[in-house]
């Protein structure tokens, strides 16, 4: 907070006085610009973050067909990562991320057992022992010198990116043709197993990691912080890269395609499987980034990141799981909301948030004629 | 498929046998510990499970044989472990659980079956009038007393609170509107959040600005680091009053510097180091604490953890009482012991000093309350 609003707090209000009074009373219409413009900001830098959950959830469903329960455990496992290297310790996720790279590759031994050749063998090893073993070198290697901070947010997300691979691997490869029913109820059990591992490795209590920049900059009578500026910076980066890789980049029509028409998209080559690792593998990334992002300005517990994915996932709702631009505009709106209820009816902030939801679905049920694809 | 089905019957036989062997000699004491080592409870209950460890092995003679179930918090999964308990391991005590739902659920199957319970968090008054159910750590009422105490001293006259959006957020709001004007405390703004929330400056400004003298933050944990930080960022310097559910060494590591000129509830088990040589509580304290950070480390004290030592500390006593009159595994020893628990007090314990009656299920005064007030990282006593 500025000095100047402390001042007109404590010059524009009578002790005591009712704040829901102060909003309608005229005399204190610069507080009152003041507390929204606070409010709008604080809306806008959680509706950023969830914008990066929504549009990580819209892209993975329309590719995969998977509504993504976990995103929101990508999220709180890079905010744990970066907040244990900033303690200088080697976070517990590289010993999660080589089980992980093990599974992957018993599970491809197994789809191995008939026979192979050896370069499918040979690229099994390198991406599920061979990059997890590196990652982890690196890690134990630098972790205890005390990095710089970009370097850490770049090691958390080098951390956190691999673990979308394997989760496709290990849960929804063998399952890549079935219905959005089962892929749900994997998606229910990847959640819980993430949000178990997520208590054995970083504990009960909740970590908070340190802002990647310090200072603060004053614009007008608001004060903004480096740290959300780099939200800003990084959520608006995120949908240029993403934008360009799906318009530019043959990987990315390859998605665009998987997710038009998945059987069609297969008979005119494009391997489905490939397109659903990259998704995974975005998603992650994604995920780790917003974690990076949002780990410095709250307290993160191994099972935040659940509430912070719905967040995400009402506003992926708003944009029908298949528009970018909308989710990522009703994502601002959720944290917009969210912030407004906080002040006026702190109690029933959630109730207001997710109740976005039943509005938006009842128009897309009239206005839409669903059908199940394929 | 019927094969399938006497193999699983042969699986399930198959598991249970280590059961059956296991089960309890008649002469040993068995209790049952149902706590939640995970889910959104897991921070109160693994320091308890912990605690179980610390436990000795024998006691008035006779061999103690621990049952730890994990309850998640959940209460249909505290019942099902409570009824475990008594049907298939004849416990003669259950400790637990860590929350309040799932504790109040071990109270009924306990008062059904007729099974002494030692709750170890909190619970309504209707079930700590219950004649089965003990209750190890300080109700909200007697905290409460004791920090509203320390308001009045303080000049205290209005106050801001914030506190979860729970039952816990519910209790202490609850006291202010029992208690509150005793003590001359207006309440001018009631806000409220959730643990896992990424923000709650709005709560925070609509606090600032309703310009209390007071805030008061009805959280637990690390949780409640969050408005602490929020009011000091946003230029709060009143002071702010923390219960005992804040006083972690997580949460000054979380809230540095923002935890300062702060005033926290605590029972005495936390700075047993600090306390007078003459306090009841300090022999217990002492001998936990120092147990405790020899196994898991220096620093790793919690609130919660004690209350096992605490139910330990009663039975201790208890049991020899009990024994007099029955043999563990019976009916009849698990009345005695209820009674030994009832009338064999006062139990000095590390938290505060056990005494209860036949109306009187929580047994705590003033002695199992101690202020805190947080400087430079630590816990310091002021009263």
């Amino acid at each position: 907070m500025t000095s100047n609003m402390k001042a007109s707090l404590s010059a524009n209000q009578e002790p005591g006085q009712n704040l829901s009074g102060i909003f309608r009373n005229r005399r204190n219409s610069l507080l009152d610009a003041m507390i929204a413009a606070f409010l709008i900001q604080d809306g806008i830098t959680n509706g950023a973050v969830y914008a990066l959950l929504g549009l990580a959830l819209v892209l993975l469903f329309s590719v995969t067909r998977v509504i993504f329960i976990p995103q929101g455990e990508f999220v709180a496992y890079g905010a744990l990562t970066l907040a244990l290297l900033d303690g200088a310790k080697v976070p517990a996720t590289i010993s999660l991320l080589v089980s992980f790279g093990v599974i992957a590759f018993l599970l491809d031994l197994w789809g191995m057992r008939r026979g192979t050749d050896a370069r499918t063998f040979l690229r099994s090893v390198g991406l599920n022992l061979v990059l997890p073993g590196a990652i982890y070198g690196i890690t134990a290697a630098l972790a205890p010198l005390g990095l710089p901070s970009v370097a850490k947010a770049l090691l958390t997300v080098l951390i956190i990116t691999p673990m979308g691979l394997y989760i496709y691997r290990i849960a929804y490869r063998p399952l890549a043709d079935a219905s959005v029913l089962v892929l749900l109820i994997a998606s229910v059990g990847v959640h819980l197993a993430m949000m178990g591992l997520g208590l054995v490795f970083f504990g009960a209590e909740g970590l908070r990691a340190e802002p990647l920049a310090d200072e603060n900059y004053t614009v007008g009578m608001l004060m903004v912080s480096a740290q959300s500026l780099c939200i800003y910076g990084a959520t608006i980066a995120i949908i240029v890269a993403l934008y360009l890789f799906f318009e530019r980049t043959l990987l990315g029509k390859a998605l665009r395609a998987t997710a038009v028409n998945r059987l069609g998209a297969r008979l005119v080559g494009v391997r489905t499987h490939l397109t659903g690792v990259t998704a995974f593998t975005l998603a992650a990334a994604i995920g780790a980034v917003s974690g990076v992002l949002i780990g410095p300005i709250t307290t993160i517990y191994y099972d935040t990141g659940f509430l912070i994915g719905l967040k995400g996932f009402v506003a992926a709702i708003i944009g029908g799981l298949g528009s970018f631009p909308i989710t990522a505009i009703a994502a601002i709106g959720v944290g917009l909301v969210e912030s407004f209820s906080s002040f006026f009816a702190s109690s029933y902030k959630e109730v207001i948030v997710f109740g976005l939801i039943i509005p938006v679905l009842i128009w897309l049920s009239l206005s839409h004629a669903f059908h199940e694809e394929e | 498929m019927k094969n399938r089905f006497l193999a699983g019957i042969a699986a399930a036989a198959v598991a249970s046998l280590p059961l059956m062997v296991a089960a309890p000699a008649l002469a040993d004491v068995t209790i049952g510990v149902t706590v939640s080592s995970t889910g959104p409870g897991a921070a109160l209950g693994i320091p308890l499970k912990n605690s179980v460890e610390l436990w000795p092995t024998e006691v008035g003679g006779e061999k103690l044989k621990v049952i730890v179930l994990d309850d998640a918090g959940d209460p249909s999964t505290a019942t099902t472990n409570a009824r475990r308990f008594v049907n298939d391991d004849k416990v003669d005590v259950i400790v637990g659980s860590a929350l309040t739902p799932a504790s109040i659920a071990v109270a009924g199957v306990a008062a059904e079956t007729s099974t002494p319970h030692l709750g170890c968090s909190p619970v309504p008054p209707n079930i700590s009038k219950g004649k089965w159910t003990f209750i190890m750590p300080q109700d909200a009422g007697l905290i409460a007393r004791n920090l509203f105490a320390k308001m009045k001293a303080d000049g205290v006259k209005t106050v801001g609170y914030i506190g979860f959006s729970d039952s816990y957020g519910d209790l202490w709001m609850g006291q202010f509107k029992a208690i509150g004007e005793q003590y001359g405390l207006k309440v001018i703004a009631d806000e409220r959040y959730a643990r896992p929330d990424t923000s709650v400056s709005g709560q925070v400004l609509k606090l600032v600005a309703a310009r209390p003298d007071a805030v008061f933050v009805g959280a637990s944990g690390t949780g409640a680091a969050l408005p602490q930080i929020g009011l000091r960022e946003r230029g709060f310097t009143g002071k702010i009053y923390q219960t005992h559910g804040a006083v972690t060494f997580d949460f000054l590591r979380i809230a540095g510097k923002a935890a300062d000129n702060t005033v926290f509830a605590s029972g005495p088990a936390m700075v047993p180091e600090g306390l007078p040589d003459s306090a009841e509580t300090k022999p217990e304290g002492m001998a936990y604490v120092t147990a405790y950070e020899k196994k898991f480390g220096a620093g790793t004290r919690t609130q919660f953890g004690p209350h096992i030592n605490d139910a330990m500390a009663i039975l201790k006593k208890a049991i020899p009482i009990a024994l007099k009159k029955a043999k563990p595994g019976t009916p009849e020893f698990r009345a005695a012991l209820r009674d030994a628990i009832e009338t064999g007090g006062p139990f000095p314990a590390s938290q505060g000093v056990f005494n209860f009656k036949a109306d009187d299920h929580l047994g705590l005064d003033d002695r199992a309350v101690v202020l805190l007030t947080a400087k430079n990282g630590k816990f310091e006593l002021t009263k």
